[in-house]
């Protein structure tokens, strides 16, 4: 493994005051994670889980509250997200979003919205060698010229969302966060807009970070996932591993709930009793998981559990595995 | 592009065809306007010529809307009218729409001590009853053309702010948003070019909508003795002129203006109702 990974995130928390009082939201506690230069990592977990506050910050759209991040070794975390539109890692982060419909400027034709950060980022305002430029981002998502005119109301779900990933290349960033970019669209447009994706990482060599909540999709893009639970990474390994082998008792609910296509391998459902716990002002000694933990005990309450490394590179925050191998029985 | 007008033209006749009350709002307009650029050349006497005729004649086929009571022709007057009073209404929106988008939209963009400021100027305004307000301050700079300028769009300037500080704060978290900060847009360049333009399509309609109120204001200052001056022709002080000789049956004097400030609003709100439908078709009636 090489010794400087390209992100480095260390103890990242993201609090949000609630409004007529002194309470907060804990919307990302403490998190910690690294990305590889070429990598391709996935965030799951449900919705209100943190994931896109997240991404938010690791983005810089977003100003935290505690902790670190390192791009390229440079801690750019500090730096007012007002301010940092203006450095020069701007063009290096950059994100695909969700729902093109939403991200793409109604009043903004395909060109001037894959021109924007062309002008800005790039300071290309010379007319011809945007168009140049354009033209060659447009054809790297297979995007056809004659749309470049069009405004998005005049273009289909995949060829927006082509659009948006064009915005998002257009300045060769080296991360890329995409934040669930085939949710919004048709089941067989997602298929074409992945396999664009895993295409364009293999020729640009950007690093992805995959924000999604469909685990058929991560598994096909990622080669490492994270998994995120209450504001918290509970679960880190190897896409395969993770997959076959969860660790967490989270993440094995999450894997559960997977739909098969094969009616005989009837899985045992893991149904999570009760609700989440609140994000306000929750207690640090208490893990986030516990009260829907299937398995939860005794010391789950006393001890929130540490992110732990548990040999090869998977790591996972549970007491459950130091319980197997101290023998301390169930509270039941 | 060519795209873009066919569709707008398709969708503008299907309004217009759809909706005949539109399109005689729309001609009116145009006839008004007309008035208002060439009415010097039509009217057929000179709007401040005295005794151009008999006192206070009624309608007749040499005066068409009779005369007043020094004898001017009240349909040339009326006719010459038409400027003025387009004017000082054009003028009033365009800065009221200026002052007040721009405010608004800066509140909503900003928040903090920028919204503060502008919402607290916009509640102060909002506290007196608008037209007893123009008429406090008309009665304190006096008046002159400018000052109903200015008093009309002050007292309109809170339905932009509020209209442009809403419409930009629905707009202010978009995904577009966002991916313009991630473009290296700064905040202001965000506002004026990417937020900014989408709100403009509520604007419009407000003003066009707010043009027959501008009007009927301006009108209304001057009926009242706060607005122009006679022996200018304005619709409101001829109304107000006639008023006196309602009594003695001499209507022709007052509702000849009174029949053309109507139609002015009239047709102004008509036209403000097409745009809105034509601009948001939900919430066609």
């Amino acid at each position: 493994m090489p010794a400087s990974p390209l992100l480095e995130v260390s103890d990242l928390s993201k609090r949000f005051p609630v409004r007529g009082s002194r309470s907060l939201v804990h919307a990302v506690d403490r998190v910690g994670f690294s990305l590889q230069a070429g990598e391709s990592v996935g965030l799951v977990g449900e919705s209100g889980c943190g994931k896109s506050t997240l991404v938010r910050l690791v983005t810089r759209l977003l100003d935290h509250t505690g902790g670190e991040i390192r791009f390229e070794g440079q801690e750019i975390g500090a730096i007012p997200s007002a301010h940092f539109a203006h450095r020069p890692e701007r063009a290096k982060i950059q994100m695909v979003f969700q729902d093109p419909t939403d991200s793409l400027n109604p009043r903004f034709t395909a060109f001037d919205t894959v021109a924007d950060p062309i002008r800005h980022l790039a300071g290309v305002s010379e007319r011809r060698l945007l168009q140049d430029r354009v033209a060659e981002v447009a054809d790297l998502v297979r995007l056809p010229g004659e749309l470049l005119g069009r405004y998005p109301h005049q273009l289909s779900g995949g060829q927006q969302q082509r659009v948006g990933i064009a915005r998002a290349i257009a300045v060769s960033p080296q991360l890329l966060i995409l934040d669930e970019p085939t949710s919004a669209l048709d089941v067989s447009v997602q298929a074409v807009i992945l396999h664009l994706l895993a295409e364009l990482r293999r020729r640009l060599g950007m690093s992805y970070l995959f924000v999604s909540h469909d685990l058929n999709v991560v598994r096909l893009i990622t080669e490492r996932v994270m998994v995120m639970y209450a504001g918290r990474i509970v679960e880190v390994g190897p896409t395969a591993e993770v997959f076959s082998r969860p660790n967490h008792p989270y993440t094995r609910a999450l894997l559960s709930a997977i739909p098969t296509f094969d009616p005989n391998s009837r899985r045992e459902r893991i149904r999570l009793p009760g609700e989440p716990q609140s994000p306000i002002d929750p207690s640090p000694t208490v893990c986030r998981f516990f009260g829907r933990c299937p398995e939860g005990f005794d010391r789950c309450a006393r001890e929130m559990p540490a992110l732990r490394h548990l040999g090869g590179d998977r790591h996972v925050a549970c007491h459950l595995l130091d319980r197997d191998h101290d023998g301390e029985g169930p509270s039941e | 592009m060519s795209t873009a007008v066919l569709r707008m033209a398709r969708a503008g006749r299907y309004v217009v065809l759809g909706n005949p009350l539109t399109f005689g709002a729309f001609l009116m307009l145009a006839g008004l306007v007309t008035l208002a650029l060439f009415g010097h050349w039509i009217a057929p006497y000179d709007p401040l010529a005295t005794a151009v005729g008999p006192r206070l004649a009624p309608p007749s086929t040499t005066h068409w809307f009779g005369t007043d009571h020094l004898g001017r022709d009240i349909l040339s007057r009326v006719i010459v009218a038409t400027r003025l009073d387009l004017l000082i209404a054009i003028s009033a929106v365009t800065l009221s729409f200026a002052a007040g988008s721009a405010a608004g939209a800066s509140a909503g963009f900003y928040g903090g001590w920028t919204e503060r400021i502008v919402t607290r100027i916009v509640d102060t305004i909002m506290a007196f009853p608008l037209f007893v307000l123009a008429m406090g301050i008309m009665a304190a700079v006096g008046t002159s053309v400018m000052n109903i300028v200015l008093t009309v769009a002050l007292i309109n300037f809170p339905s932009y702010a509020r209209i442009a500080r809403a419409e930009v704060n629905v707009r202010r978290n978009a995904g577009y948003v966002e991916a313009a900060r991630l473009a290296g847009n700064t905040p202001r360049r965000i506002l004026a070019v990417h937020i900014y333009p989408n709100c403009l399509p509520t604007l419009i309609v407000q003003a066009s909508m707010n043009m027959g109120w501008a009007i009927l204001s301006a009108a209304g200052l001057s009926f009242i003795g706060l607005g122009v001056r006679p022996p200018t022709a304005e619709w409101g002080i001829m109304v107000s002129d006639g008023s006196a000789f309602m009594m003695s049956g001499e209507w022709w004097v007052s509702t000849f203006p009174g029949i053309a400030l109507m139609l002015a609003v009239l047709s102004f709100n008509l036209m403000g109702d097409g745009l809105r439908d034509l601009i948001d078709p939900r919430r066609r009636s």
